[in-house]
């Protein structure tokens, strides 16, 4: 179960911020050759995060590259440069239905096999970022074995519903389709990036609102947000007091080859256990909310 | 017989004792009502030069407490060189930007030999590429005061800017346009000095309070336009800063800080004063205010975010030696619970006592620290000099807990390196270094690296550092020096703790 | 491969670098580096710069490089852009760029 609460955006064409954000330490860095970067820049920052990707320094982070749309002139090239530079994942922008991941997914095992990188290790994400792509959630989730979450994306898909961003009523079926689809289809979802950086009340309360509905993670585009969002994240000392117990009533069963868990009196199931399990995995990444 | 013939008659050990020669025989001046008032007062700088017989030679001072707005050691030594004086031993408590006119004076020979806490810019990029003949000696604050009374440092004469004092030389550092705050420094000059000039641009009716320099100290009083630049004395107080990297450092700090096991009711600090310091302030400020803990004191350099804390009631008192900002200098004129001390009760080791000696937790600046922890505050890393020793060594001596906070790595220099440049702070005095790549503990306080462990910080070791930053930049090529010395850098004790050699052009 | 128009690339920020390229009038090779960071990393960052050219076998040019602390993997990426850019070099060859 990999981690996904916190994806940090870096601009590509920033040099000074690729060669210094592995100290932020969020679950994933995504890096951005796509509405962060001048036309007139995308070469610089495709070769910049080609270069960023080889360094040591992000081997301990999950790297994710959100690449150009393959129609436009610069996506072929972004998606060469990622996977040849051993990107974890790659983020498609505008997923607009399973035909799209269907596309982006027959150029990476190409270059994946021109490249002698092992195929099916580039890992995908689909940007969600209009009504189509809502729509279509669940086929576009569903879609692909490399998939590993759907993000909703707010700017682009409010500008496409025809209103504009406000206190999240116009992302309130968005969130859900996008949230459905992911555990139809068994893989994380991801909620919209919080523009204002300076606000951390309105940040907070957008990450409890997410982390109730049930998201994994959410986009960040400042690493003071990465904290905050991980303090949010952690778990309550009871959670983890609880989970501990059903963790240990679990093992207990297996040690005595039990088939079934009980914990108080009450029958615990796998998924419960998954769950704890999630949860512990949290507390240990986070430590208890203070 | 005269009454002193009668007295020597029978005892011949009193035959010295002076006959009176009347009410005012020393002091004549008495005897003229203006006159007594105005004695001390000089029409011009030139005039009270000539009044302390200042000769080649001999040994002037000052102090930095106008820092970058300071205008008495230009303006001073500008004279002096006008005069037509030559060869003098400069005592500046610290010299910084605003000083590059000083090189003129070098050249010239006014000025044959420097004592201080530390030089910036034009001036210490030309002594380090050989501009003097003997080499600079640059010492801690207290180490200042140790040398002053161990007589190795003599001064002449005291050039003192103050922003207000009386006709008699009653003079305090917290009113007046050109207001500094503390003048903890000047108190120890106006102290060991021969004689001491007050240069100030406010002539205050009599008796001026509060007194930080007595009258009892001053020999002359010179009135000038413009003791300093007031918006660059004392800026207004630095804002937290919003740069994330310093601020992950800054909570990292206020972690380390929180799990040390010195965070406890009455516990004592001292900060910096670098946006970072203001960060750990602020963050501090929460942890103190969750867990009902106060302070005892705060030392320093304080800065208006201290002063903020003590507002809330969060430290008892502020022991202000030097106050950074316009904020801390108005607290020392507001709050009864804000201290002025000299530099001698601040961090002198050979001080009766010093402040300094009962800190729990001081969190300090490197240029850089190598992997013994001793720490370099002087040279960049291109050998030039371009900071200061200032109170580094002293409280880092004496401290329970001392914290070094630095980025790993700035720009393309790595902070923690095999060796330092020039050793300022020996790494015996360091306890812990805080960077943004993690935490390093000193391998002497096993049970600190323990509890920061314990409570899921990075810890790791400084060779682990060490092998990051150059993982990153590439290991550094060595600076080429010549053989020749141009800085000694003294330890808080006097004794010499590293040489700073003249940079290959 | 030459350097047939002026390109540039980069920025003078801290940690970036900025990279001017240029035709050769005498159609040689010729590298003017500048760095903050010269008397410390100089000879390492030439050594990037020589590599870095080397690989994408150029041969004529003149190249201005105004560094400002960056690390090696902003080098070889802003040097590349402005010699591509400089040689209008549409297809990548990532062989050469790695």
């Amino acid at each position: 179960m990999t981690l996904r609460r916190s994806m940090l955006f870096l601009p590509g064409a920033n040099a000074a911020m690729l060669s210094t954000a592995f100290v932020y330490k969020p679950d994933s860095i995504m890096f951005d050759l796509e509405d962060a970067v001048s036309l007139r820049e995308k070469d610089a920052a495709r070769l910049l995060v080609f270069h960023a990707l080889q360094n040591p320094m992000y081997r301990g982070i999950e790297t994710v590259v959100r690449i150009n749309p393959l129609s436009t002139p610069f996506g072929l090239k972004d998606l060469e440069a990622a996977v040849r530079a051993g990107v974890d994942v790659v983020r498609l922008p505008k997923t607009d239905s399973a035909a799209d991941v269907h596309q982006l997914e027959a150029e990476v095992e190409r270059i994946e096999r021109a490249a002698g990188r092992e195929v099916g290790s580039t890992r995908l994400m689909a940007a969600i970022e209009s009504a189509s792509g809502v729509i279509n959630a669940v086929s576009i989730a569903t879609s692909s074995p490399r998939l590993i979450g759907i993000a909703l994306a707010g700017f682009d898909y409010v500008m496409d519903m025809q209103t504009e961003r406000g206190d999240g009523t116009e992302l309130f079926y968005a969130r859900c389709a996008v949230l459905h689809a992911a555990r139809a289809a068994g893989i994380d979802a991801f909620d919209v990036v919080y523009p204002d950086v300076n606000d951390e009340a309105g940040f907070l309360k957008e990450v409890e609102l997410i982390r109730r509905l049930g998201f994994n993670g959410k986009s960040l585009i400042n690493p003071r947000q990465i904290e905050l969002l991980h303090q949010a994240y952690a778990p309550s000392k009871e959670d983890v007091d609880y989970a501990r117990r059903v963790i240990a009533a679990a093992e207990a069963a297996e040690r005595d080859g039990l088939g079934v868990i009980a914990l108080n009196g009450k029958m615990i199931d796998a998924p419960i256990v998954n769950h704890a399990r999630r949860t512990l995995q949290r507390a240990d990444a986070t430590g208890i909310r203070q | 017989m005269d009454i002193t013939q009668q007295l020597s008659a029978q005892y011949p050990a009193l035959a010295g004792l002076p006959a009176f020669a009347g009410a005012n025989a020393t002091t004549p001046y008495l005897a003229d009502v203006q006159r007594k008032r105005e004695r001390k007062l000089c029409a011009s700088l030139e005039e009270a030069i000539r009044q302390t017989s200042l000769a080649d030679g001999m040994t002037i001072s000052f102090h930095h407490a106008f820092r970058e707005g300071d205008k008495v050691i230009n303006l001073v030594v500008d004279t002096l060189a006008r005069m037509g004086l030559k060869n003098l031993t400069l005592a500046s408590s610290s010299l910084l930007n605003v000083n590059a006119p000083l090189i003129e004076h070098i050249r010239n020979g006014v000025i044959s030999q420097i004592y201080t806490s530390g030089m910036r810019g034009k001036l210490a990029d030309a002594i380090s590429h050989g501009l003097m003949d003997k080499p600079v000696q640059i010492h801690s604050h207290g180490g200042r005061v140790h040398l002053l009374q161990s007589g190795e440092l003599k001064i002449d004469v005291a050039f003192l800017g103050v922003p207000c004092c009386d006709v008699f030389g009653n003079a305090n550092g917290s009113h007046g346009r050109s207001r500094c705050g503390s003048l903890g420094y000047a108190k120890v000059d106006a102290q060991y000095a021969r004689q001491v000039v007050l240069l100030t641009d406010e002539l205050l009716p009599f008796p001026n309070s509060p007194v930080s320099i007595s009258q009892d100290r001053v020999d002359y009083i010179v009135q000038l336009d413009e003791v300093g630049d007031p918006s660059r004395i004392s800026v207004g107080a630095a804002r937290v800063t919003s740069n994330p990297r310093e601020l992950m450092i800054a909570r990292f700090t206020a972690d380390v800080i929180e799990h040390s096991g010195y965070f406890r009711q009455d516990f004592s600090l001292q900060t910096g004063s670098g946006a970072a310091s203001t960060a750990v302030t602020r963050f501090l400020a929460d942890r103190m205010q969750r867990h009902g803990i106060t302070a005892s004191f705060a030392l320093g350099g304080i800065t208006g975010s201290i002063v903020d804390l003590h507002k809330k009631g969060l430290i008892r008192t502020l022991i202000d030696t030097q106050s950074f900002d316009s904020v801390a200098a108005q607290s020392l004129a507001d709050s009864a619970q804000h201290l002025e001390v000299s530099t001698n009760e601040y961090a002198n080791p050979s001080s009766k006592a010093a402040y300094c000696d009962l800190v729990d937790i001081v969190i300090l600046s490197a240029l850089e620290i190598d992997t013994a922890f001793n720490v370099n505050v002087i040279t960049g890393s291109d050998g030039v000099m371009r900071g200061a020793s200032g109170g580094h060594c002293d409280v880092a001596a004496a401290a329970n807990l001392t914290i070094v906070v630095a980025p790993l790595i700035r720009s393309r220099i790595p902070t923690v390196v095999r060796k330092v440049t020039t050793v300022v702070t020996p790494g015996e005095s360091i306890d812990v270094l805080v960077t943004d790549h993690g935490i390093a503990v000193n391998p002497a306080r096993p049970e600190v690296a323990e509890r920061l462990q314990a409570a899921g910080l990075p810890v790791l070791s400084i060779e682990a550092l060490y092998q990051r930053a150059i993982s990153l930049t590439g290991e550094p090529q060595a600076i080429e020096f010549t053989e020749r010395i141009v800085g000694v850098i003294r330890y808080r004790d006097g004794s010499v703790i590293d040489v700073v050699r003249q940079v290959k052009s | 491969m030459k350097i047939i128009k002026q390109a540039i690339a980069g920025t003078l920020e801290s940690s970036d670098l900025q990279v001017k390229v240029s035709p050769s009038p005498d159609d040689t090779l010729e590298i003017i580096l500048s760095s903050e960071v010269i008397k410390q990393f100089g000879q390492q960052i030439r050594r990037v710069v020589d590599e870095t050219l080397s690989k994408l076998q150029l041969t004529a040019g003149i190249i201005i490089i105004e560094d400002k602390g960056a690390l090696d993997c902003a080098i070889r990426a802003r040097l590349q852009t402005a010699v591509l850019r400089g040689a209008q070099c549409e297809e990548l060859n990532w062989e050469q760029l790695s």
